[in-house]
């Protein structure tokens, strides 16, 4: 601890600078470590690849910095991922609208459930998201038979591999979304609602924003967006697979919202920096794929560039809880 | 701490007692749920009522309610560990590498790596200030990296030697296995730490406010990282009993596991903003559990998954009766 408030005072602008900044360093190192160090790396076809990656990651992850935001947290979205994957197949009878449709669906029921658990009823984010966190896969499974179905809808098909001008449709779902919460956050009034809910809930009681609408909103928007990243990974997979598509994603997102400079403790967005938080932790992976560093392996670096990455960040605003 | 002596807070009588019926409903909820419905299914199942049955559910429970526990302590001290599942399967992995080796080692080496990756989980939680669901669902990546290590990429199975004091440990005792056996004396002897000692009243006190405990003079950062270890040491031990139960280190194991034991945790009625709860409780909530799990079975057409399900919708309607509970009180 002492040496923690030790390193503060001396490091002061150019620890914070780092805090700040630290995660496109952290992409721009790795990109031309891999330029050097890995064949064929660069190349338009592995960029491509790793963009379509890390695309459903970049998507959940924006949701979940809107809830952080509001000094929320939701754990739910790898289950509502799951929940969305299941939901797919079932509709698909109707095509890709069928199949989009249901999947909002799907998302703004769950988005719902946890938002009128925190903003109604009152109870800790973390505590509301885990009802779901804890059944929303079962319900997936149950939903799917606890099976795997292939996809051969062709334009889901064609939603998972095409591509509009040499960019995947994935990849453009996830610019859209990332312009469309970009511009939410910092044109709308909604998005000024939603920081200052997040830095200070009770001024914005007593100032008259409508806190209980904007959080219920949140919630609904982050469960939608995680929807949409479980039809992406589907399109992707060609197949739904309820018990493996979004597993950990909640790690991820929120590991790339703090990488991403957005303090846990609310009324803070980083968009950018939750971009490239998320290509971050997609980097991170292919390296460790392209090395041939076993999975073992690979997952235990993953879990300690991650702790390392959020204690860093951690300084910011005392603790991160 | 909490419990009965905050709802003695000024209010009209038949507000009270409304209150401490509400109080008593939380407390005792589970435990009334669990045996109206082993009276019911008795009677509507008659293969479930049967001393076989309910002994299976004892045993495949057992596992469970000894990670359950070590989530209570942990729970009701303000915090949570996501990585129980994953230090279940390498506990059992290590058990069962370990018991090449003689009894010693089968059941050292899981406690030692598992109690050290709960220290890692309290020094972090409780030294660095970091957020405990982040730090633990590190940890769960970083434990099922280490056993896919520790086991080949998840391909090697070690088996549990016949003729091991190990393989003994997974027999019967007086007709139920062993594992029921130490459930019981963990939930006697950890409840009795939990309700009677000064460390079980740290716990409390630091749930309850952290600041509160820490100006009454409370080592708070050493009893938050003791609930860690604590719920590493028996998630381990748990999955050294399993290794034994099963005679090998499954690497499948304990997917989902930590997702059960919160709900058996706040089922049976810990709160989980930390500061009030009950082992009694938890065994309740894991019996609970365990017999929903049966019935499924019973049943046969339904889904396996659906008890997650029900887990899920379980936790809304106890979260929600928590929250309302504490908001009247507090008025």
């Amino acid at each position: 601890m002492s040496a923690l408030t030790l390193d503060r005072v001396r490091g002061g602008d150019w620890t914070r600078w780092l805090r700040d900044n630290g995660v496109y360093v952290a992409v721009v190192g790795l990109v031309l470590f891999n330029a050097v160090a890995t064949s064929n790396f660069m190349t338009v076809d592995n960029f491509r690849t790793q963009l379509i990656q890390a695309s459903p990651v970049v998507v959940v992850a924006l949701g979940m910095a809107l809830v952080i935001g509001t000094e929320g947290v939701d754990l739910s979205v790898g289950a509502v991922m799951a929940l969305a994957a299941a939901l797919v197949p079932l509709y698909l009878g109707y095509g890709l609208a069928g199949a989009v449709a249901v999947v909002l669906v799907g998302g703004l029921l769950a988005g719902l459930i946890n938002g009128s658990l925190v903003a109604f009823v009152g109870v800790q984010p973390i505590v509301a998201t885990l009802a779901l966190f804890v059944g929303g896969r079962g319900l997936a499974l149950v939903l799917a038979d606890g099976q795997l179905k292939s996809v051969s809808d062709p334009t889901l098909i064609n939603l998972g591999s095409g591509s509009l001008f040499g960019l995947p449709y994935i990849v453009l779902s996830a610019v859209v979304v990332s312009i469309l919460v970009g511009f939410l956050v910092r044109r709308t009034t909604f998005g000024r609602q939603l920081v200052a809910v997040g830095g200070n809930r009770r001024a914005s009681e007593l100032s008259g924003l409508p806190v209980r609408r904007t959080l219920l909103a949140t919630y609904v928007l982050c469960s939608l967006l995680a929807a949409l990243a479980g039809l992406l990974a589907t399109a992707r997979l060609r197949a739904s697979d309820p018990s493996s598509i979004g597993l950990l994603y909640e790690l991820f997102a929120i590991t790339a919202v703090v990488v991403g400079g957005t303090p846990l403790s609310g009324g803070k967005v980083r968009v950018l920096g939750t971009i490239a938080g998320a290509l971050l932790m997609q980097l991170i992976d292919a390296t460790l794929i392209k090395h041939n560093i076993s999975d073992s392996w690979s997952q235990m670096a993953q879990a300690v560039i991650i702790l390392a990455a959020v204690y860093v960040q951690l300084g910011r605003r005392g603790s991160g809880s | 701490m909490a419990g009965s002596s905050v709802a003695v807070a000024a209010g009209s009588a038949p507000s009270r007692r409304r209150e401490d019926i509400a109080a008593a409903v939380q407390r005792h909820g589970a435990l009334a749920v669990l045996v109206l419905l082993v009276v019911v299914f008795s009677f509507v199942f008659p293969s479930f009522g049967t001393v076989t049955n309910l002994t299976n559910i004892l045993v495949d429970q057992s596992f469970l309610a000894i990670v359950a526990l070590g989530m209570t302590f942990v729970i009701i001290s303000g915090g949570i560990d996501l990585s129980v599942g994953s230090v279940f399967a390498l506990g059992g992995v290590v058990a069962a590498w370990g018991s090449q080796h003689g009894l010693l080692v089968a059941l050292g080496a899981p406690l030692l790596l598992c109690g050290a990756i709960g220290l890692l989980n309290g020094l972090l939680v409780a030294r660095a200030g970091m957020a405990p669901f982040i730090v633990t669902l590190a940890s769960l990546l970083g434990a099922r990296g280490l056993l896919l290590a520790l086991s080949n990429e998840g391909e090697t199975t070690y088996r549990v030697p016949a003729d091991g004091l190990f393989h003994d440990l997974g027999a019967d005792l007086l007709g139920v296995n062993l594992s029921v056996w130490v459930a019981v004396v963990l939930y006697v002897v950890l409840g009795v730490v939990l309700t009677r000692t000064g460390f079980g009243q740290g716990v409390f006190a630091v749930g309850g406010s952290e600041d509160a405990a820490s100006l009454m003079g409370l080592r708070v950062a050493r009893i938050k990282i003791s609930v860690y270890v604590l719920s590493g040491l028996l998630a381990g031990l748990a999955g050294a009993l399993n290794a034994a139960w099963v005679y090998s280190g499954v690497t499948i194991l304990g997917t989902g596991m930590e997702l059960d034991a919160i709900a058996a945790v706040v089922i049976g009625g810990t709160l989980l903003v930390g500061g009030a709860g009950s082992v009694l409780g938890t065994a309740a909530g894991v019996l609970l559990l365990g017999v929903i799990q049966n019935l499924i079975n019973q049943v046969g057409s339904l889904n396996s998954s659906i008890q997650a399900v029900v887990s899920g919708a379980f936790l809304i309607v106890v979260v929600v009766l928590q929250t309302l509970l504490s908001r009247t009180r507090r008025l």
